[in-house]
């Protein structure tokens, strides 16, 4: 299979990400990915993908809680702010009360397994009000857990047993977090970047479905 | 929007019964739930008190294999999450490559991509109201439906040689230049589709069965669509009138003059009413599309290994059931580092529960017919 050779190269894609994307409050210019830049000669020159945002949003979002918005900036136009994870639910509140963001219209995670903070807890909000869209990234330790949100957008409900699924992230006050694509006695969490395409949880399948695995 | 955590059960690891009630599960091989979904219904006699969704069943790890593709060789991996709006997938997942790639497909893509986009959008909606007749005892509108939605899928067929699974565009535009015919074609079916979607209303709408059946069940009110995420045809018909085909344009709608209908109700033939106008909507884009397909390049200058800049980008269209977005990251990488679906099935399905408290047996039915949802999205 062409994709055996990629699970050697994974530390080193895995570095120059942290390089990339990382939320660093200090140097948000993306572009200083030094591993990668020869192989994006044509993609570098345009203007920087992702660079600081400095907005009336932003400024508002900085009044209100400080040192708690730990940066904000935009990748290819888009606004993101990335957010203390203590703040969190202050935060979403606020957006959701204040700034009219009134649909999160999607919740994911992604997995940084070589940075400080390994998980980024990244929600997509919208205002029907004003037609925008803003992204908000938590950053988040292995073992910290995130406050679940479905007191606020009932939508994350169903989101965040995803993210707990496929993730392993645990969600402070969730209503009832379980398993929801997987089966509840399935060990691991196959979205993390340690869980190998081919691995499954060989022991549920021989128990639960009468066969060796396939692979 | 209540402040306070929506009363699902979900959370329920095991149904408390009272002296009266009785679970009974439907599915997950039950043939009103459109594929592998299972409900635990608590019951008090035929009304629905309590109630849990199963889904998993069709779980695949789609967001994972595409860790371990090349941006070209998942495209069609998506086509197999929404298998009836196979080119609507393909449609959102190519534009948010482009996007993290920062190229535009030229305007004779574009404007190809939106005619086949809205004939997927019918074919899908088609199906959609065959099989929703059919849950609730209606049998014949589904054989008219099939027969339309076939003259749909011929022309996939004669465009990229595929019926379902298309894998009909290319990230950067098209593969193929439209074949020769496909204006008159696209043109003969409007022309005649607009007789006999009216037949199809005429069979429903006035139908004193069908709106017993389908009228005050399973009302969704716009705040608790809003809170529940709910989108598509099942937000419009609540009476919020937002499309994202007119929020935030893309592919070719920016050109063309349509409308989006509304509800008011909320209620499963409020939604009925919601997808059939959109269908009409829908036939007068393809119309206004085919007057004038740009000539050009069908295909953008990406090259034949791409490597997005790390970043991110979020992209998001509205297909057939409500908003279907992709949260795109890159690392720089030949592969994507993350990607995420936002799948409307999924969340749109959510709502369920909420919808089905107090209602019968036989409307849960109707009601799951009435989300428009598709397993294999909901699982991915």
């Amino acid at each position: 299979m062409a994709e055996e050779p990629k699970a050697p190269q994974s530390p080193e894609s895995l570095q120059s990400k942290e390089t990339g994307a990382s939320p660093q409050p200090s140097a948000a210019g993306a572009p200083a990915a030094p591993p990668v830049k020869p192989a994006v000669p044509a993609a570098a020159a345009p203007p920087p993908v992702q660079a600081p945002l400095d907005n009336e949003l932003t400024r508002r979002y900085r009044e209100h809680f400080e040192s708690a918005i730990l940066d904000a900036l935009q990748d290819r136009k888009q606004p993101i702010l990335i957010v203390d994870h203590a703040k969190m639910l202050q935060i979403a509140r606020y957006s959701r009360d204040t700034e009219k963001f009134d649909l999160l219209e999607d919740l994911t995670a992604v997995d940084w397994p070589r940075r400080e903070k390994r998980f980024d807890l990244v929600a997509q909000i919208y205002s029907f009000t004003h037609n925008t869209r803003l992204r908000l990234k938590i950053p988040l330790g292995a073992n910290e857990q995130a406050y679940s949100m479905a007191g606020i957008w009932p939508t994350a409900n169903w989101l965040e047993r995803e993210i707990f699924d496929l993730f392993g992230i645990d969600f402070l006050g969730h209503p009832g977090l379980k398993r929801i694509l997987l089966p509840d006695e399935w060990q691991g969490h196959p979205l993390r970047k340690d869980y190998d395409i081919l691995q499954q949880d060989t022991a549920w399948v021989r128990e639960n479905l009468g066969i060796e695995s396939g692979q | 929007m209540a402040d306070t955590v929506h009363q699902d059960a979900t959370h329920k690891t095991e149904m408390l019964l009272g002296a009266d009630e009785l679970v009974l599960n439907m599915g997950p091989q039950h043939p009103s739930t459109h594929g592998v979904l299972r409900v635990k219904l608590k019951l008090d006699g035929e009304r629905v008190v309590d109630s849990e969704c199963v889904i998993g069943y069709l779980h695949r790890g789609v967001e994972k294999i595409a860790e371990n593709r090349s941006y070209q060789q998942f495209a069609p991996y998506v086509d197999r999450m929404d298998y009836v709006a196979a080119v609507s997938n393909g449609l959102g997942y190519c534009e948010a490559v482009e996007k993290l790639l920062m190229v535009e497909a030229p305007p004779r893509a574009r404007v190809i991509r939106t005619i086949l986009t809205e004939l997927q959008r019918i074919a899908s909606h088609l199906l959609w109201l065959g099989t929703h007749a059919l849950d609730i005892g209606a049998l014949t509108p589904l054989f008219y439906c099939m027969r339309e939605r076939e003259e749909i899928l011929k022309i996939f067929e004669k465009y990229c040689g595929a019926r379902l699974t298309t894998h009909a565009f290319r990230i950067g535009g098209l593969q193929y230049e439209a074949y020769d015919t496909l204006e008159k074609d696209v043109e003969r079916f409007c022309k005649s589709f607009d007789a006999r979607i009216q037949e199809y209303s005429d069979l429903l709408t006035g139908n004193s069965i069908w709106i017993g059946r389908t009228r005050n069940v399973g009302v969704l009110n716009s705040a608790d669509c809003i809170a529940m995420g709910a989108s598509g045809p099942v937000l419009r018909a609540s009476g919020v009138q937002w499309d994202l085909r007119k929020a935030m344009p893309y592919a070719a709608y920016d050109q063309y003059k349509f409308e989006i209908p509304v509800g008011t109700r909320g209620d499963t033939y409020d939604r009925y009413l919601v997808r059939i106008d959109e269908m009409r909507q829908s036939r007068l884009i393809c119309l206004q599309a085919i007057e004038n397909i740009p000539a050009g390049p069908i295909m953008a200058r990406v090259g034949k290994v791409l490597k997005p800049p790390p970043g991110e980008v979020y992209h998001s269209i509205e297909s057939p059931k409500g908003i279907l977005g992709y949260y795109v990251v890159s690392d720089g990488g030949t592969q994507p580092y993350r990607v995420r679906i936002r799948p409307p099935s999924f969340i749109n399905l959510q709502a369920l529960d909420k919808m089905i408290r107090g209602h019968l047996v036989a409307d849960v039915v109707a009601i799951i017919g009435t989300l428009d949802i598709v397993l294999g999205e909901v699982d991915r």
